[in-house]
This record gives structure tokens, C-alpha cells and sequence, in this order.
């Protein structure tokens, strides 16, 4: 059972976090192993598994990026490991040069700046996304996946690098 | 007319196992315990005859022999600091290689473990003992206490963990609640206990903070109040910072002090509790106060400290700064900024410093939540998931893995499998392959921690998959499952499936304990049970004696008269040998003596009671008799 099946949802880009959750906090109800602390142990083994699935599932969908990761296995679309080398020239370009400028922000405000920007970019791609896949064009939406993995490590490093700053302020 | 039945509080018939046992929550905290009860979604800490909740988690096993905890054993903590253990629970799970972490601290001598689970153990009272008895003897004490005050056996129990805590710790509180007689019903994480607690209270709802600082951890949650569910989105910490810290940096300013006014001390074990205690006490009254001072006396000779709240909040500044940083990390690593926090629930003694408070407040811009006691209510959460757990509700807790966990790959990197924050219980697996042609073995090693390096992760458990049918390199696919518990507690398994011939192996991790050091312990704790039993039996044989002595005493003087000089004699005789035996440790010698003056003394009170009958006959009532016997 793939992840979508086991929490009812449709398999779709498009997801209302609140209507996961609502399914999901649910499902918890009845399979959560506290549900079930004092039954015999092969219950409680079913229900931990259960509960187990259960947030397997959560996890891999709640996030937008890895639910489109998930979506798009789903679909068999072929996509490199995590931290496998970029093969896209032009990605390659551009990572490089953002990287370069977020070295050199030496303000909170300018690394909050360049955080925003990628965050917008972010969306922007994850809402053409659903495009792609409706068109099921495995090669745009493997390019536009893969940008999308460096926008979101490039957004972690964002995050670090204003933590760092904020600590050497405090 | 049938009457009620009325017990002795000690007589209480047993109800059968599990109908009338009630399940307490405990708050095993570094500095202090908590236990307690709720009933009908009520929570309540249970006190001790002077109405004090917190139990300080010292043990000590005093030169006389037996074991106290508590206040009893904090008070042998200057008078006989090598029977005396304090903080126990900052070694829970921990090997000697860990100890790293908390060296300096602590003035005991470390024997490391030997052999595959390697605990440290501390040679205290003249005797290794592992982190996990120690706790023990807390949870033992604890569990006496409820059942005083409840009059019914406790058996079960919900038992809090800081959410740092790594695998092995909890492992290791799940063994010393065993030893202690009690059925874990489920670990769960201090911040989330705290936040059970008001929210069942108020019925809050969106996103909250748990700011708890203890004795010896520090730990900083994010939590998700919805409908019921308790959702924790992220949670991080560190297992050696806490208020302990403070009062050692009092304590070492005291003795830096004595130095530089000539003092020649020897700081031995004795004189560091000497000035942690103190140091304590001033910490404590600097909370309300902006000037404290102390005298601190080591080997007969005093100084004198004065210390300003100003000069104490530049010393732990530090501290605070770096409790500050983790609360930011964890914001980050749920994606949440700190305006979006409804509240901050503040956890742990420590919070009561006004420079904590204001830290805290000046992070997510509004004032802490402050109404629950701090020190009370984690154990006040537990006890109502107790409830939850033994009774039903319609309360959730759905709790995360807080440290992520992985596998050593080539180059001593760490390969993540179950990333931290990830909701529990779960059950993620990773595909390997071997990287030489026919290798027929694959050594699987199983690290926690956020580092990429293994140096730098905390090692769990190692463990080889053998039998590796011979293939070509890369061919083999070897499956990795880590699954891990709705405690937080880990199995790993490891199988190859191309073949279709499954290996399977599961491992625990290490540092918890071993069958045979189990098997010790328990051993222990029933030797132990049984020397209670022989004082117990020694006390009551006391006391019986005692009474008779006093009573016969009193017919003597009274009646003496009815006795020849011979009789008397060796009435006398008997009577002396009682005495004696009293004065001992012998319970047999006592019932013997009591026995043989009984035997002795028969023909005399029969006399007497004729003499009463005739007394009686003559026209006194049987009251005037006894007031009389009674005046005599």
C-alpha cells in the first residue's frame, strides 16, 4: 500500500495540510500503541506496526518537496541519490553564484533577504510542479526536482548562517 | 447486624494483581523525584508527613549498612561523601568513554564495565554499583511513598525521560524501574508531560514552548495542541547542562576565593559538597533577593562570601546564553519562528532564576507560563497519562525520535536512516551492498547523533551479518531496519534478500544492561528485601518486650509481696537477661529471654489474679482494679 492509499488521500501534488492532518491524527486514534496497552501482545504488535506505517506515511507527505519526491517515484520518474553531483550545467551556475552571495552577507537582514527570495522561488516551482505531473513530463519534472533539492539546501545553509549571526549578535 | 471490616493500613487484604493496583506517574529528575496520581483527569503530587512533594534523588549507603534516599541521604552527603550518590541520572546509560562529558564533576571513583555492555559503575559504600541501581533504590523509595499515601500497591508507572535522552538512557531507565518492581506502562518526554499538564488543565489549543531546566539537563520542545492530540513537532537539548552548573560555579569562585585569601585547603571530596551545597542555597536565595552570602567551613576553618545577583547572572551568562541557542536551533529546525509560540511552559527549579525568565521572555516576546509549580509539573503530566493509559481518555501523545539515528558507511560516515523529529513509533529501512566480489560478511554499526562523522556520534551498537551468500561486489542487497518503539526505544535488524535466503539478526543497543547484571540485581534487591524484613521483625520483637517489661515492672511493684525471695531472684535473673537482649541485635535471643520470664512469671500472675477474683468478691469493681494496676 503506498503512502497516499494508507492515509485515503488521492494521489496529488495538491494536499491541504490540515486535511492531512485531520486523517491522520484519526488513524492515530485508533492504531497508536497507547491505544492499546493493555491487550494481548500480538494486538499490540499489529497496532505498533500499523502506527509505524502510519507515520511513515505522515512524514514522507506532510513536507511538500518530499511528498513531490514521493509522487514522482511513484510515477518512475529516475532521480539521482541525495548529494550525488548536479548534472545540470546551468543549475550548477547558479548554485555557485548564490552560494557566493550568501558568504558575503554579513547581516542578518541580508541573509534574511536572500532566505525570502529562495523561498519564493521555492513555491513557485512547487506550485508549476503540478503542471508537470499532470502532464506526466518525467524529464521537467525531474529538472525542476532536482533544482528544488538545492533550493531547499541552499535555504538549510540560509538558516545556519543566520543562526550563526544571531548568536555572535547575542 | 454485620459489621464493617476495618484493616490495618498494613493488613489490606492484596486485590487481585492489576484491579486495585493504580499507576502513578514519576518524574526521575537529576536534582529531585516527583510522584503522582491523577483520578478523574485530576492530578495531584504525593507528599511525604511534612507535606513536601519533591524527594532529592540522593541515595546513600550509610556506614551503619541499610540505604536511604532522600533528605536522610542528603544529609550524609558532606559527613560521608563516599557513601552518598548525587545527579545519578547524568550517568544513566552512559560508558566510562562517555565520561568526558561530566569529568570534574564528580568525585567518585569510576570502575569501568567490562566486557560488551560496558556501563560505568561507581564504587560507592565500599561497593560498585551501576547508574541504574542507584536509580533504583529512587523509584523503590518513591513507589513506597505512593503506596503509603494511596494504601494500595503500585505496580505501574509512567515514568518521564528528558527528550534528549539517547537510546541507551532510556534503556537504562526502563532496567531500574524493574529493579524497582515497577511495570513501565510508557517513557515519555519530560517537555511533553509538562505540556499534558496545562493543557488538559485549560484545554489550550496551537503552537506551544517547554523550556525545562533541571538539575543536570536542559531541553527545549516545540509542541502541537490540537483537539487532544499533543503533537511534538521538534525537540532538542543537551544531557549535561542545568542548574548543577550554577552552584558549581558559585562553589568554585568560594574555593578560588579561599585560596587567594591563603587558605591552604585540601579540596577533598567532603569540602566540594561542602560548597556545592552552599552554593546551592545561595543560588536558591538570589532568586528573590539582589545580595546573599554564605560561610563555607572546610577542615574546621570558615570564610565568608559575599554574592550580588549581578555578579551570579555574569557567572551563568553563559549557560543561559547556550540554553537560548538551542531553543533557536530547535525553532529553526521546525521552520517556525519564535513569534508564532502561544506560550512557553517553564519546567525544572532552575527556571525560578529571574535571568532565565527574562532570557526566555525576551526570545518569543511574551511573558512564561509559570502557574503549574515547576518542580512538580512533569510529574503532574505523567500521572495524567498514567490515568490516560490504565483508565482511557481521549488525550494522543505523539511523540519524535530527538536524536537522529544511523549507520557507520566506508570513510567512518554516518549514513541517516531515521532522521531526528521523525514521529514514533517507526520503522524506516536502508538498502547496502557489499564493495568486494564474494565478501560474505557485512559489519553494521549503529550510531545516534547529528554529526556526519562517527567519531562524533554516540555509538550504540555493533553487530556483523554473516553468511552473505558469495556474489560479485554490489550485487547483494542488504536491508537495514530501524525500528524504534513508542518509548523511543531501538531494534535494528539486518537481513540480505536476493537470494531470497533471509538473514535475520536483531540487536539492543548496548550500555544497558546485561541478563547477568540484571540477574545481580534483582539478586540484590530481594538480599535487601529480606534484610528490611529481619529489621522490621528485629524492631517488632523490641517493642513486645519492651511492653511486657513495663508491665511486669508495674505488678511487681504493686504485688511484689505474693513472691518468695527465691521466686524473686530468679524472676530478677530472667528480667535482666530480657533487658539485655533488648539492648541487642538478636531477635531469636529476644523472644527467648521474653519467653523464658513469661514462663517464669505464670505462677505470679495467677496469684494475682486470685488475689483480683477475691479483691473483686470483697466488693471492688474490676475498673477500680485496673485504674490501681494501671497507677502501680
Amino acid at each position: 500500500m503506498d503512502h497516499f492509499a494508507r492515509l485515503g488521500l488521492p494521489a496529488a501534488l495538491e494536499l491541504e495540510p490540515v486535511a492531512l492532518d485531520r486523517v491522520y491524527f484519526a488513524l492515530q486514534r485508533q492504531w497508536h500503541p497507547d491505544r492499546f496497552v493493555a491487550k494481548p501482545a500480538e494486538e499490540r504488535a499489529r497496532a505498533s506496526t500499523q502506527a509505524a506505517a502510519l507515520n511513515d506515511a505522515y512524514r514522507t507527505l506532510k513536507d511538500p518537496l518530499s511528498r513531490a519526491f514521493y509522487l514522482a517515484e511513484l510515477r518512475g520518474v529516475e532521480l539521482p541519490g541525495d548529494g550525488k553531483t548536479i548534472d545540470d550545467p546551468e543549475l550548477l551556475m547558479e548554485a555557485m553564484e548564490a552560494r557566493e552571495e550568501l558568504h558575503e552577507a554579513r547581516t542578518i537582514e541580508a541573509v534574511e533577504s536572500l532566505a525570502a527570495k529562495v523561498r519564493d522561488d521555492m513555491k513557485k516551482s512547487l506550485d508549476g510542479l503540478g503542471s508537470l505531473f499532470l502532464a506526466n513530463d518525467k524529464g521537467a519534472i525531474r529538472k525542476a526536482l532536482l533544482r528544488l533539492r538545492y533550493l531547499d539546501k541552499f535555504a538549510e545553509e540560509a538558516r545556519a548562517r543566520r543562526t550563526n549571526l544571531e548568536r555572535a549578535k547575542a | 447486624m454485620s459489621l464493617l471490616e476495618i484493616h490495618e493500613p498494613g493488613e489490606t487484604p492484596l486485590p487481585h494483581a492489576g484491579e486495585g493496583a493504580l499507576a502513578v506517574g514519576i518524574d526521575l529528575g537529576t536534582t529531585n523525584s516527583v510522584v503522582a496520581i491523577a483520578r478523574d483527569g485530576k492530578p495531584a503530587a504525593l507528599h511525604d508527613e511534612t507535606g513536601k512533594a519533591l524527594v532529592p534523588s540522593v541515595v546513600a549507603y550509610p556506614s551503619t549498612g541499610g540505604v536511604l534516599v532522600g533528605d536522610e541521604a542528603r544529609l550524609l552527603l558532606t559527613r560521608e561523601p563516599r557513601n552518598v550518590m548525587a545527579s545519578v541520572k547524568r550517568l544513566m546509560g552512559r560508558g566510562a568513554a562517555d565520561l568526558h562529558a561530566v569529568a570534574g564533576v564528580l568525585p567518585y571513583e569510576i570502575e569501568p564495565g567490562s566486557g560488551e555492555t560496558d556501563m560505568v559503575k561507581l564504587r560507592i559504600g565500599g561497593k560498585a554499583r551501576s547508574p541504574v541501581e542507584i536509580s533504583a533504590e529512587i523509584l523503590r523509595a518513591l513507589r513506597q511513598r505512593a503506596e503509603a499515601a494511596l494504601e494500595k500497591p503500585v505496580e505501574r508507572a509512567v515514568i518521564t525521560v528528558p527528550a534528549y535522552f539517547d537510546d541507551a538512557a532510556r534503556t537504562a531507565t526502563r532496567d531500574a524501574a524493574r529493579v524497582a518492581g515497577l511495570e513501565v506502562l510508557r517513557l515519555v518526554n519530560e517537555p511533553t508531560a509538562a505540556a499534558l499538564a496545562y493543557g488538559l488543565d485549560k484545554g489550550s489549543e496551537g503552537l506551544y514552548a517547554v523550556y525545562d531546566l533541571g538539575g543536570g539537563t536542559f531541553d527545549f520542545s516545540l509542541l502541537r495542541l490540537e483537539k487532544g492530540v499533543f503533537q511534538v513537532l521538534a525537540t532538542g537539548g543537551d544531557t549535561a547542562l542545568g542548574g548543577d552548573d550554577f552552584d558549581r560555579a558559585i562553589a568554585e569562585r568560594m574555593l578560588a576565593e579561599r585560596k587567594k585569601d591563603g587558605l591552604a585547603d585540601s579540596v577533598d571530596e567532603g569540602a566540594v559538597k561542602t560548597a556545592l551545597a552552599l552554593g546551592r542555597q545561595m543560588k536558591e536565595q538570589l532568586s528573590d533577593r539582589e545580595q546573599t552570602s554564605g560561610r563555607l567551613e572546610i577542615a574546621g576553618v570558615p570564610s565568608f562570601h559575599a554574592l550580588g545577583r549581578v555578579d551570579f547572572e555574569a557567572m551563568i551568562a553563559a549557560y543561559v546564553a547556550r540554553t537560548i541557542d538551542i531553543a533557536r536551533h530547535v525553532l529553526a529546525d521546525a521552520g517556525m519562528k519564535a513569534d508564532e509560540i502561544q506560550g512557553v511552559v517553564l519546567v525544572g527549579g532552575s527556571t525560578r532564576l529571574p535571568l532565565v525568565r527574562a532570557k526566555v521572555a525576551e526570545l518569543i516576546g511574551k511573558p512564561p507560563l509559570t502557574d503549574i509549580d515547576p518542580d512538580e509539573v512533569v510529574a503532574l503530566g505523567a500521572a495524567l497519562q498514567a490515568e490516560a493509559l490504565t483508565g482511557g481518555s481521549d488525550t494522543l501523545l505523539l511523540d519524535v525520535t530527538p536524536l537522529s539515528l544511523g549507520l557507520e558507511t566506508m570513510g567512518e560516515l554516518v549514513e541517516k536512516i531515521v532522521p531526528r523529529n521523525t514521529p514514533i513509533p517507526v520503522q524506516l529501512a536502508q538498502e547496502f551492498t557489499t564493495y568486494q566480489d564474494g565478501q560474505s560478511a557485512m559489519a553494521i554499526h549503529v550510531v545516534q547523533g547529528e554529526r556526519e562523522m562517527v567519531a562524533d556520534c554516540r555509538s550504540l551498537a555493533r553487530f556483523e551479518l554473516l553468511g552473505i551468500p558469495p556474489m560479485t561486489a554490489g550485487a547483494a542487497r542488504i536491508r537495514v531496519t530501524f525500528a524504534v518503539d513508542a518509548d523511543g526505544l531501538l531494534t535494528v535488524s539486518a537481513e540480505e534478500r536476493t537470494t531470497g535466503v533471509a538473514q535475520h539478526i536483531e540487536v539492543k543497543p548496548s550500555y544497558g544492561l546485561s541478563h547477568e547484571d540484571m540477574a545481580d540485581m534483582l539478586y540484590d534487591s530481594l538480599e535487601n528485601a529480606e534484610e528490611d524484613m529481619a529489621r522490621r521483625l528485629l524492631t517488632e520483637a523490641r517493642v513486645e518486650a519492651e511492653r511486657g517489661l513495663l508491665a511486669l515492672d508495674a505488678a511487681l511493684t504493686k504485688d511484689g509481696k505474693l513472691l518468695s525471695t527465691e521466686e524473686r531472684a530468679e524472676l530478677d535473673v530472667a528480667r535482666t537477661r530480657l533487658q539485655a537482649a533488648v539492648k541487642g541485635e538478636d531477635r531469636d535471643e529476644i523472644n527467648a529471654a521474653a519467653e523464658a520470664l513469661e514462663t517464669l512469671s505464670k505462677p505470679f500472675a495467677e496469684r494475682r489474679m486470685d488475689r483480683g477474683i477475691r479483691e473483686a468478691l470483697s466488693g471492688m469493681s474490676v475498673s477500680d482494679l485496673e485504674s490501681r494496676v494501671g497507677e502501680g
